[in-house]
């Protein structure tokens, strides 16, 4: 089944942010509401540039993740290094 | 090393401050991203995968103790007290936050520095001969040149929207360690037969998705005509470069389309059009910029030094950094050293804030407060008496900077990869990484001998990848990082492509892979024989039947 949900950057430091409920944003991926058909993407997308348009955050997109572990997981390569940050050069304050 | 003048001050404090209304107009979003965007490339701010990187610029590679240590401040105040090095002589800081940068930036105007033309299709960052002012095989300092085109090009008006970025590098000495030939301009200072100085110019050169190495358009211009011949070619870049698809708008797609001749002649004409009442540098001020590059006070010393000596022979590893990390000075008595920012496992090109402080003291204290970044993501104290170095290496070797790998296998130059660029289709760094701790045997390296092995995570190349010895690039490929080879590049005088010598290995398979193509090179190279050399005379035929017999 379909699982989608919205990241971005956010405005102030450019870390990655998750859309969590009530519009707000997360860095936990944990957090992040999640689309189950085009029409909720849809919505979520919506929502999200309604945080662009505050500076919240820059350039939402939908991505896909799977949750068969338990866990939210995305499916391409790339966000998944977004999900964890780099694997060099980790810090105490960096989500992880 | 030149320093600014009221007029410079006066610039990048404006910049500063004009930068710093803009990031507050972004805040408050009167500004959107799709507006801000280009002002903040310009002031060398990315947004990256994970947070901002700022880009910083060192001009032509070239820094002292007071910019280090500010480096380092800025490091530990503004980011994770770490700054990473790149292949073209710059430094970026890989976690800042937007509202904090224009104090950076006014931290880096303190000392001189700024990041404006990091980014943005502008003349970037020129960049040099990192031993310029003290190699033994010189003609004569880049860095002046370097200098004078900087200011030339700083916001020029005319070339601040050219079709694509346009990257110039100037070499000075016999050698080419500046990879003139990989780029859009390549100025090699020369002694024509009348013992003249001027600039063989090179064209059309460049990395990328479209590799090219760059061709002769003159053999000889005379130093003082240089600006104008500059931007005779500036001028017809931007006129008949391709602004309707990026990835053909470098020039050396223009170079390949009208071919050496045909622009070399359309640059003839124009310039000799603009020659004409062109006001060249004054020879005043080109005095002026010179006596900033003037050789350092070095005192007569002895070319040989017992204690030296005796220090080399007691230390095997002091004198395997001797033979791969200190290279020839002009100056009998003294020696060019060069800083490995290559520890074994660890990221090419990152230096903590302590080893910045540190590599701070000994310049200041050893080299007449000169430091050099290099395009291999190295740096270089160019000026060390020959009885300092068994000082200079033991302070090196207490803070973990003196690895003796300089020139060897795991010198490698490697871009961030996925691990931070948003470009990036693979990572990088973990394949320099899990190399490095492969042939982590010193003595396995010097017998390997000299070797270039550089990683790229995308097409882009910013890790030269097509002119490593040993090149790599990073795809993704069904969701997974997938490696290519090629073999045979060089970006030395004798510049080449390297050729791709099949398809391409896992993440887990690459090191194996660069371990099969050493050892074939070891088992099939005549003695004395280098790698690049090896794989001229053989070819791709033995190394691909190896690879792809056993992987």
């Amino acid at each position: 089944m379909k699982l989608e949900i919205v990241s971005a950057n956010r405005l102030t430091d450019g870390r990655v942010v998750y859309l969590s409920h009530g519009g707000r944003w997360s860095e936990k991926i944990v957090d992040g509401r999640t689309a189950r058909n085009d029409k909720e993407s849809a919505a979520l997308l919506t929502e999200a540039e309604a945080s662009v348009a505050k500076c919240l955050v820059i350039d939402p997109y939908l991505l896909t993740i799977s949750d068969e572990t338990g866990a939210f997981t995305a499916m391409r390569l790339r966000e998944r290094i977004r999900q964890f940050g780099p694997k060099v050069n980790q810090t105490l304050d960096q989500s992880v | 090393m030149y320093r600014y003048d009221e007029f410079d001050q006066t610039f990048v404090r404006q910049r500063v401050a004009q930068f710093r209304d803009q990031v507050a107009r972004r805040l408050s979003g009167d500004l959107s991203e799709e507006e801000f965007k280009p002002l903040r490339l310009m002031n060398g701010l990315y947004l990256q995968l994970h947070a901002y990187m700022l880009r910083v610029a060192i001009p032509y590679g070239t820094f002292c103790s007071r910019q280090m240590r500010q480096l380092a401040d800025i490091s530990r105040h503004y980011d994770r007290g770490y700054g990473h090095f790149t292949t073209r002589q710059n430094i970026q800081f890989n976690w800042v936050k937007l509202d904090e940068v224009p104090d950076i930036l006014a931290a880096l105007a303190e000392v001189e520095m700024h990041a404006i033309q990091t980014s943005g299709n502008c003349i970037r960052n020129v960049t040099a001969d990192p031993f310029a002012g003290a190699a033994a095989d010189e003609i004569e300092d880049a860095r002046i040149w370097c200098e004078i085109i900087r200011q030339w090009s700083t916001l020029h008006p005319e070339f601040s929207f050219l079709p694509r970025k346009f990257k110039i590098s100037v070499n000075g000495a016999i050698e080419d360690r500046a990879a003139l030939r990989v780029h859009d301009i390549g100025l090699q200072l020369k002694q024509n037969d009348t013992g003249e100085i001027g600039f063989e110019v090179m064209v059309g050169g460049g990395q990328g998705r479209t590799p090219m190495i760059a061709k002769s358009i003159r053999s000889f211009l005379p130093k003082e005509e240089l600006l104008s011949y500059l931007e005779s070619i500036l001028r017809v870049y931007n006129l008949l470069g391709r602004r309707d698809n990026k990835y053909k708008a470098r020039i050396k797609i223009l170079v390949h389309d009208l071919g050496a001749e045909t622009l070399a002649n359309m640059v003839e004409r124009e310039w000799q059009q603009l020659r004409e009442g062109y006001v060249n540098l004054p020879d005043s001020e080109l005095a002026r910029i010179a006596c900033y590059f003037a050789p350092p006070d070095l005192e007569d010393a002895a070319e040989t030094d017992n204690g030296l000596d005796r220090a080399r022979r007691a230390n095997g590893q002091f004198e395997s950094w001797l033979e791969h990390n200190v290279n020839a000075h002009k100056q009998p008595g003294y020696a060019i050293v060069t800083i490995s920012l290559k520890p074994e496992g660890g990221v090419p090109g990152d230096i903590d804030a302590d080893q910045m402080e540190v590599v701070a003291d000994l310049a200041q204290r050893f080299s007449h407060d000169e430091l050099r970044a290099t395009y291999q993501q190295n740096l270089v104290l160019p000026h060390v008496r020959k009885r300092d170095l068994h000082v200079v290496w033991r302070l090196l070797a207490a803070h973990g900077l003196s690895t003796a790998n300089h020139g060897l296998i795991s010198d490698i130059i490697a871009c961030p990869g996925m691990d931070y660029c948003s470009l990036a289709t693979a990572r990088s760094i973990p394949v320099a990484q899990s190399i490095s701790q492969r042939f982590n045997d010193l003595t396995r390296q010097k017998n390997i001998g000299d070797l270039r092995l550089n990683i790229s995570g995308c097409i882009n190349a910013c890790g030269h990848h097509h002119v490593g010895h040993i090149g790599i690039l990073g795809l993704e490929k069904n969701g997974a990082e997938n490696y290519q080879i090629t073999l045979g590049g060089r970006s030395d005088r004798s510049a080449a492509i390297g050729e791709i010598i099949g398809p391409a290995f896992s993440a887990e398979k690459i090191a194996d892979a660069v371990e099969t193509v050493i050892d074939t090179y070891l088992d099939l190279r005549q003695p004395g024989e280098r790698f690049v050399d090896a794989y001229a005379r053989l070819g791709r035929g033995p190394f691909k039947e190896r690879l792809y017999a056993t992987h």
